[in-house]
């Protein structure tokens, strides 16, 4: 039984609840947070995109870092899945190769937290119109 | 448990379903199990997302893509090619209809742009049949606050601060209500929430409540600590069975997690929500009105004072706020009345919501703030008329309103500009109309249904409404005087001051405001016998030109009357005596020689 009989119980069960729909508050205002896709074509998940969204999902939340985390098409680096693209807040989106759980655990650790560029970047040089 | 990384909310509210968007919650629910995604992704169904024009709609997070006119068969494309791959479904986005580029997200569409949403918060963003996803959203926090940190008086004060006025149309400072009522002393009062949404158009109540039923339960309940009452009344029309399910849900819901009911939040306040049903009757709106109805009696008014504060239902004071009015109230305790008194205009706070339809390209439901002009709501949020035609008028305020023309478009929306610009707010019905409506046709219109739901206990709005009428009927059908528009404004006038409620003491506005902007059309039927729009079908003829009429028989033939006559292979007429205007004959030419004079 959820009976709420005080003003602490209710901020309570509030903090329990605000994972439900915490996703669909952080939708409103993305550009603000940490910005990841991952490249979910064929070759993606073949090589283990599922994955390495899961773990980065899990692990953002886990070391508290306010992240929305969403799949896109193919990013075209078929040499180098699965890719995911990094964007921080005002800066420019990178794209990560090759990437791994462990690969994934130092991106959050370096990139995300510190914003140190580490190996496995993949040079961006077209233009999007 | 299961973490969703994706959620697909869907509109639930009344629009939508009828256009099946629960098959389209059960398609895709069907198609994630299919793939094996639903412990990844959730289906929220949610209330109204406002853009009611292009829906169902469906509306991806975390990407925010929105999707329209979504069909129970996209589906299976939602789930394969976005949910699974990623990629946008681009034939389901919205495309902007001036550069035809199809927009994804939803907060660059024109729609949303100008919006501030408070009183529609939670619709379209939390699912109302979970009182879970509106306690994640800082739902009871208020009424939390006020019954464990606040005096009645300090949240009075609040309230008063905030500048929030009346949303059912009358637009009285809903804090000072709330003392008067405080102030009579009485072993019971009731707190009455108005949800008789009657205004032809107007869906916004509703809406409020297929969305987000929670926010009007918590305004309530610290409306009812304010004024020392412990129960609650919602007057709701029978005929909005979604609203009282969803309603009924979020009562039982709230009853289980003890917020209401006995020692809320552990505080020695008491309270409880009723639901009294009515059966649509527009007067029934009117607060007297609405409390005789639940007592049982006849849905009339009477004369104030004594005001509900004093002697409401069952004689006892009685606190009666709209459904509006309520959803804006948790949101005032909870981020200051200082926050909200600085949206706005100087006397009137906040947002309106308005309920846009009518010859507008968006229809739907939108939340701007107090001050936003006319034409930022009709031509940047509505996208402009339908058709490229021609603006004519705007209809504010229901039947109790006016029609504002264009020279009122860059008035700033609030309840003093509207009342000098000759309507009102009202509930916030706006009705949008081009160069094809005829104005003495919408007056008659109004009319029509104030004479249907005048209650008849006073006689100048039982009786003179129905003159009012006849003499419009008299007009549209081409036998009217320069006589009869005297007469319409006088006894628009006597109407106005000589009526018992604010039914006949608004209802010849849309009389006084037509004859006010559009003079001209109403002297062009009498005197000229002339509709310019082409809807007064008495003042209609069908011409047939001899020049491309090649003969052909093809109206003639169509015809039900037999009214037109020619030889094969010659111009054929129409007999204006036998011609019943029907149209039939200019929709079979195909020679466009028919003409409407």
């Amino acid at each position: 039984m959820n009976r709420i009989n005080s003003l602490a119980d209710l901020r309570k069960i509030k903090d329990d609840l605000q994972a439900k729909i915490h996703l669909r508050e952080k939708s409103l205002e993305p550009e603000k947070l940490v910005q990841i896709k991952v490249g979910m074509a064929t070759s993606g998940i073949a090589s283990g995109a599922k994955e390495v969204m899961s773990f980065l999902i899990e692990e953002l939340e886990k070391r508290n870092i306010e992240a929305v985390v969403t799949q896109t098409g193919d990013l075209g680096y078929c040499f180098a899945e699965p890719t995911i693209e990094v964007t921080l807040p005002g800066q420019q989106a990178v794209v990560f190769g090759s990437v791994d759980t462990r690969k994934a655990d130092e991106i959050i650790e370096k990139y995300i937290k510190n914003g140190e560029m580490i190996d496995g970047i993949l040079p961006t040089n077209f233009e999007i119109i | 448990m299961a973490k969703f990384n994706m959620h697909l909310l869907v509109c639930g509210g009344t629009g939508c379903r009828a256009s099946q968007s629960e098959a389209i919650v059960e398609s895709l629910n069907k198609r994630l199990a299919e793939n094996g995604l639903e412990n990844e992704t959730k289906v929220v169904t949610t209330g109204c997302f406002g853009f009611c024009e292009k829906g169902p709609i469906v509306n991806v997070l975390p990407d925010n893509t929105f999707y329209v006119s979504v069909k129970p068969e996209d589906a299976s494309d939602i789930v394969a090619e976005h949910v699974i791959k990623g990629r946008k479904v681009e034939r389901l986005l919205f495309s902007d209809p001036e550069t035809e580029e199809s927009v994804s997200d939803s907060r660059h569409m024109g729609f949303y742009k100008k919006q501030i949403r408070i009183a529609l918060r939670n619709c379209g963003f939390i699912d109302p049949e979970n009182i879970e996803e509106y306690i994640a959203r800082d739902g009871y926090l208020a009424l939390a606050n006020c019954l464990t940190e606040m005096t009645p008086q300090q949240v009075i004060e609040m309230m008063k601060k905030s500048g929030l006025r009346g949303r059912g149309g009358g637009g009285f400072p809903t804090g000072l209500k709330w003392e008067l009522t405080a102030k009579v002393p009485s072993d019971v009062k009731y707190v009455i929430c108005n949800a008789d949404e009657g205004d032809p158009g107007a869906f916004m109540d509703r809406s409020v409540l297929e969305g987000d039923p929670h926010s009007v339960i918590e305004a309530m309940a610290i409306n009812g600590y304010c004024i020392g009452s412990n129960h609650g009344l919602v007057y709701i029309r029978a005929e909005y069975p979604l609203a009282i399910q969803r309603l009924k849900t979020a009562l039982d819901q709230a009853r289980e997690y003890g917020l209401l009911g006995k020692n809320i939040f552990g505080s020695n306040f008491d309270f409880d929500i009723e639901l009294r049903y009515g059966a649509g009757a527009f007067v029934c709106g009117e607060e007297t009105a609405l409390i005789h109805s639940m007592e049982g009696m006849r849905g009339e008014p009477t004369f104030k004072p004594p005001f509900p504060s004093e002697c409401g239902y069952l004689g006892k004071p009685s606190n009666v706020n709209n459904v509006e009015t309520y959803a804006n109230v948790p949101v005032i305790i909870n981020k200051g009345p200082e926050w909200f008194a600085s949206i706005g205009t100087e006397t009137s706070k906040g947002t309106k919501v308005f309920a846009l339809a009518g010859k507008i390209n968006n229809v739907g439901l939108i939340e701007v703030p107090m001050g936003t002009t006319l034409r930022e709501v009709i031509f940047e949020i509505g996208g402009g008329i339908k058709d490229g035609k021609e603006f004519k008028a705007v209809q504010t305020g229901g039947p109790s309103g006016g029609c504002l023309t264009a020279r009122h478009l860059d008035t700033p929306i609030d309840y003093d500009n509207l009342i000098e610009a000759g309507s009102m707010m009202g509930s916030g019905g706006m009705i949008v109309m081009d160069e094809d409506d005829c104005m003495v046709s919408i007056a008659q219109y109004y009319l029509e249904f104030t004479v249907e739901e005048s209650c008849g206990k006073c006689s100048p709005c039982r009786i003179g409404n129905k003159r009012l009428y006849e003499i419009l009927q008299k007009i549209t059908k081409g036998e009217g005087t320069m006589d009869d528009l005297e007469k319409l404004k006088n006894l628009s006038q006597v109407i106005k001051d000589t009526s018992l409620c604010g039914l006949g003491q608004t209802s010849p506005n849309p009389i006084l405001s037509t004859l006010d902007n559009f003079w001209d059309e109403y002297v062009e039927h009498v005197t000229e016998k002339k509709c310019r729009a082409g809807v007064c079908k008495s003042m209609m003829r069908y011409i047939i030109e001899p020049e491309p009429c090649v003969g052909c028989t093809a109206c003639a033939r169509a015809c039900p009357v037999n009214a037109i006559s020619g030889e094969r292979k010659q111009a054929h007429t129409i007999n204006q005596e036998i011609c019943i205007k029907c149209g039939a004959c200019m929709e079979k030419c195909k020679f466009n020689a028919i003409f409407i004079k």
